[in-house]
């Protein structure tokens, strides 16, 4: 499609690049040429989504490991969008992380997945090549 | 981290010089309140003026704050939220366990 937006990077599994990915979503936002919501608010949500979808793939799932890697792609398309965040270390279970709400505000962690699901419509983690992947949609209307 | 450390009466002020409070860099935050609060500092207000992003490991060292200040019975306040990490107090529902002013001037008539 004309309009359809593809981008790939992938970077070091080290936290000082949270900025540079979250700074990626940020500018995504401004550029999406059908969206017509709050593109400030989008721009933000994206860049928390992807700085802790990062986060997961760094700590947890690459296990702080300075020799991996992080792959990340975003693909919009037919007004939605697709960010799949890939780790290639032994991954953690999406599905222990209860999806109970909001977690006890008293808890120092635990936060990461409660924000990835609050501000996206779907989010998934499965095996992937070498790896796995959390798969996470919005659409963007 | 770029931090300010300053000192109005009974409050030590807290002055986060960054754009982002992340998994990156929260932790030199959490190591210096735990120097303040271990060295008997009770008040201790964190002035996120300058922070136009925060995410869930900046908002854990916060809460990190708020429970070693708790134990020793002093306090962690804050001022000074810009929108976006105002909403990410409300949206994890911290907005309801601190006490957030909208100035440094209105947190410490507060003590």
């Amino acid at each position: 499609m004309k309009n359809d937006i593809d981008i790939e990077i992938t970077v070091p599994n080290h936290t000082r690049y949270l900025s540079l990915i979250g700074r990626i979503g940020e500018n995504m936002a401004q550029e999406l040429s059908s969206f017509t919501g709050d593109r400030d608010a989008l721009g933000h949500h994206l860049n928390a989504v992807l700085t802790e979808a990062l986060v997961n793939a760094i700590k947890h799932a690459n296990g702080t490991d300075s020799d991996k890697k992080v792959r990340i792609q975003i693909h919009v398309s037919n007004g939605e969008m697709m960010i799949r965040v890939f780790d290639s270390g032994k991954g953690f279970d999406l599905g222990s992380i209860a999806d109970s709400g909001c977690p006890d505000p008293l808890n120092e962690q635990g936060r990461g997945i409660y924000i990835i699901r609050s501000l996206m419509d779907s989010v998934e983690y499965r095996r992937a090549k070498g790896g796995n992947v959390l798969e996470m949609k919005k659409a963007l209307g | 981290m770029n931090i300010k450390t300053e000192t109005q009466g009974k409050v030590r002020i807290l002055t986060v010089h960054e754009e982002r409070l992340d998994a990156h860099n929260s932790e030199a935050l959490k190591t210096e309140m735990l120097r303040l609060f271990e060295g008997g500092v009770l008040n201790v207000l964190v002035d996120l003026k300058e922070v136009r992003f925060i995410d869930s490991s900046g908002l854990g060292v916060l809460v990190s704050g708020f429970k070693n200040a708790s134990t020793r019975q002093g306090t962690l306040k804050l001022c000074s939220l810009q929108s976006q990490v105002k909403s990410m107090f409300e949206l994890t529902r911290l907005h309801r366990v601190f006490d957030i002013f909208l100035t440094v001037d209105e947190a410490l008539d507060s003590y």
